[in-house]
């Protein structure tokens, strides 16, 4: 039976979980392409707390050496990995978004719509025509 | 933005001391939070604020498209470069003991300086890349629709 | 420090395992500082033929069972990064850097038509940028920096897929989705490395590894596990997740459509084998059953349902892209049967379908040029105009069915008899079976290409340029399935090392 100090003491996996499933939900169910990139995000950063959440050390503070490099023993520190390597995720969760956004402006110049269901009618429409006269061209099966 | 006098006047004086900050970002890196992406970002913070108050036009008389590109580029060379340079002197890629045989935590700064470098210069560069490559695409709304 | 102990002096056989990811890495940025369109291709082509020949090097080094570590930064894993070749990583190794070299001179042509004129520089980087990160993300033995390079090439992929909206802009909403889906895949990735980095404290596989096989799973990295399966069965394509596969594929320009088939999607495979076999034991009662009861089922629906697909396909590029998911299903099946046989099957079928798919590919594109569509409606009777082109498209489409004396062949046999070795002869039956459908699909690119008038037979056979490398691979096809000594044997020993995971691991032929 978990009791409330098992819930409270794993608070930081609760809110990553609601955040990323808020994320994930965005980019599922909103149909603007800027909305969903706005959820990957969401998404990418819970990812992110989660794992600073992990390094963190009870009482521990930031893992920076004294400048003297006289480390005292009884200090303890958090652990820096993860925030290094949260570092290079971030680098690339801002590629991503970039290029999703990059992606979304040659998006809205060829097809003058941001939304999705937009976008899929004139896709379908294309695929009508393609059909209409390839079906023609290979004696109307198709 | 031409007649928002106080707004260029502020830019004005504050990318001097932008540009001072991410140099000191940059080269405290060793022994404080910092380093080439904070730097990098920092750097870039200056010209983008330039470019907004200013224009694009004028922004890209000081750092032009091209100029930008090549920087990318430079910076994961410089990167990669120093990289190896270690394994030409005989040490494993990206070594930094190379660079002081007798020392190795003197290399050690050598190399971190070379890398955090190449770090500046490419996180400069991309990130003036991202917002000239959003900036100079024509708008499809023009701004009096707004 | 990482130097105290006496220093020896490395040579530069000793660096192999990161040259043949810095080659293209450093091409890469060289091809924009240079910014000169005619140095471009030569660079990229020299870097990726030194990533061949260097990997040709390696597994020749590793094939007995050996393994060569190499610390980046002279650090000792496991707290620096690990680059670790053994036999299974090398194999895949030849294969990327293999097709990466030979679409090179292919690319010339194809782009000519396919993609604007001040893009072509930049496609250059792309390609080797992409290149670099499926180099980077098998020959590296840490778990972190499999995903650093495994956004590399995904980035770069998206870039590559979207520069075909010269042609249709519909290549566009096809990188979009691409990018979603592979995004999402990327970070469900991480997170299950960071269950297993908050379960065990390390990022090294090996550790990690040796952490799990003395202190057991718990429910930690069990999640880790199902994390990390999700996110890589997004890259990989597996059934239910393919959904980006079918656009990306039809709407890219030919020569990353051949690229990326051939190799993309493998590496992610062999990114799954590694993490399920060596990383997490098979022994594991939790993979057992995920294996058996998810993804044996979920490769049959493939095998059959993305065939069944292909074969109502009015276009032979989207045909093609929907028969690579049924094949995606064979090498799954090879891996769902947990045995070495099995293992070896589907290491083996991840080369030859490369090796076919990129031929097929390659035709198509060479189609493409010359009828601008490869509808089948556009390229009906092109056997006559264009009788070379054709007939490598034919030699591939066999071995795509598994016809006798094709590589096709010998990796369907192989499954066969992992499925018999175990008693499951349904199994066996539904591999014949669903490759029934493949002989139609097949077929009907056969009929369009050979039983119908040219639309305009004025048109002129490929260039040589595309020709040559079409050749290559449509020859191969028939090379490894006549002589299979070379990928049985590589194929066995990779499985071998993946079956053993880490455990044989403690010496490093490298120093």
């Amino acid at each position: 039976m978990p009791d409330i100090e098992y819930i409270l003491g794993h608070m930081n996996y609760w809110l990553f979980t609601v955040l990323m499933m808020t994320g994930l939900y965005i980019v599922v169910a909103k149909g603007n392409l800027i909305k969903k990139i706005v959820g990957l995000n969401l998404f990418q950063t819970a990812v992110f707390m989660f794992y600073i959440s992990l390094g963190k050390v009870t009482g521990g503070t930031a893992p920076i050496f004294p400048v003297d490099m006289e480390i005292d023993p009884s200090v303890a520190y958090s652990n820096p990995l993860p925030h290094v390597l949260i570092l290079t995720a971030i680098v690339v969760g801002i590629a991503t978004t970039s290029l999703g956004l990059a992606l979304i402006v040659r998006i809205r110049e060829e097809y003058e719509t941001i939304e999705e269901d937009e976008i899929l009618k004139i896709e379908t429409d294309l695929v009508h025509v393609e059909n209409k006269i390839l079906g023609e061209a290979m004696g109307g099966r198709a | 933005m031409r007649h928002h006098l106080i707004l260029r006047v502020v830019t004005k004086l504050l990318i001097g001391p932008i540009i001072l900050f991410a140099l000191y970002v940059q080269f405290h890196g060793d022994f404080s939070p910092g380093g080439g992406f904070q730097a990098g970002v920092i750097m870039a913070v200056a010209f983008i604020l330039y470019g907004i108050v200013f224009g694009l036009e004028a922004v890209q008389h000081v750092f032009p498209s091209w100029l930008v590109h090549k920087l990318m580029a430079l910076g994961v060379l410089i990167f990669a470069g120093t990289g190896v340079a270690s394994l030409f002197l005989g040490y494993d890629f990206l070594d930094y003991g190379a660079f002081s045989p007798h020392h190795p935590s003197h290399g050690q700064h050598w190399g971190i300086l070379a890398v955090e470098f190449g770090v500046l210069v490419t996180v400069t560069g991309v990130m003036v890349a991202i917002y000239y490559a959003f900036a100079m695409r024509r708008p499809a709304i023009s701004d009096e629709e707004w | 420090m990482a130097t105290e102990h006496v220093h020896v002096a490395r040579t530069l056989m000793d660096h192999l395992p990161v040259l043949v990811v810095l080659v293209p890495f450093l091409a890469a940025p060289l091809t924009v500082l240079l910014g000169s369109q005619r140095l471009a291709w030569p660079i990229a082509f020299v870097s990726s033929l030194v990533s061949f020949l260097i990997s040709i090097k390696l597994l020749m080094q590793v094939i007995d069972g050996g393994v060569i570590s190499y610390h980046i930064g002279g650090w000792a894993p496991p707290l620096g990064i690990e680059y670790r070749i053994d036999a299974a990583n090398a194999f895949v190794l030849l294969l990327v850097s293999a097709i990466g070299t030979i679409v090179m001179p292919y690319t010339v042509q194809s782009i000519k038509s396919e993609i604007s004129e001040r893009h072509h520089t930049l496609f250059y980087t792309m390609y080797l940028l992409c290149f670099t990160g499926l180099l980077g993300v098998v020959a590296t033995g840490d778990a972190f920096n499999v995903f650093v390079f495994l956004e590399i090439s995904s980035l770069s992929t998206y870039v590559l897929v979207a520069m075909g909206a010269k042609a249709d802009k519909r290549a566009l909403t096809a990188a979009y989705d691409y990018l979603i889906m592979g995004t999402i895949g990327a970070t469900f990735f991480v997170i299950g490395i960071g269950f297993l980095y908050a379960g065990t404290g390390t990022l090294n596989m090996a550790d990690i590894a040796a952490h799990i096989s003395t202190n057991g799973a718990d429910r930690t990295i069990e999640t880790a596990f199902a994390f990390i399966v999700v996110g890589m069965g997004l890259k990989v394509a597996i059934y239910p997740l393919h959904l980006w596969l079918p656009n990306a594929y039809t709407y890219a320009p030919s020569a990353v459509t051949s690229f990326l088939a051939a190799t993309a999607t493998k590496v992610a495979i062999y990114v799954l084998l590694r993490f399920m076999f060596s990383v997490f034991q098979p022994d594991f009662l939790f993979e057992i059953n995920a294996l058996r009861w998810i993804m044996i089922p979920l490769a049959l629906v493939a095998m059959f349902a993305a065939s069944l697909i292909a074969v109502f396909q009015s276009d032979l590029k989207r045909m093609l892209a929907y028969s690579s998911i049924a094949q995606i299903g064979y090498i799954l099946l090879g891996i769902g049967l947990l045995s070495a046989t099995g293992l070896s099957g589907a290491i083996v079928h991840l080369f030859n379908h490369g090796i076919t798919k990129a031929a097929l590919f390659m035709g198509v594109g060479a189609l493409v040029l010359r009828s601008g569509s490869s509808f089948y409606a556009r390229i009906e009777g092109m056997g006559k105009v264009m009788p070379w082109t054709s007939f490598a498209i034919v030699i591939a489409g066999l071995s795509l069915i598994g016809v006798p004396g094709t590589a096709g062949f010998i990796s369907k046999w192989v499954l066969v008899q992992a499925a018999l070795e175990q008693g499951w002869w349904p199994i066996a039956l539904a591999v014949v079976a669903s490759s029934l459908l493949a002989i139609i699909y097949v077929w009907r690119v056969i009929e369009v290409l050979y039983m119908a008038q040219p639309a305009d037979p004025t048109r002129r056979e490929a260039p040589l340029s595309m020709l040559i490398p079409l050749w290559i691979m449509a020859l191969s096809t028939i090379w490894f399935g006549l002589d299979t000594d070379m990928t049985m044997s590589a194929a066995r020993a990779a499985a071998d090392g993946l079956l053993n995971g880490f455990s044989i691991g403690g010496t490093s032929v490298g120093h």
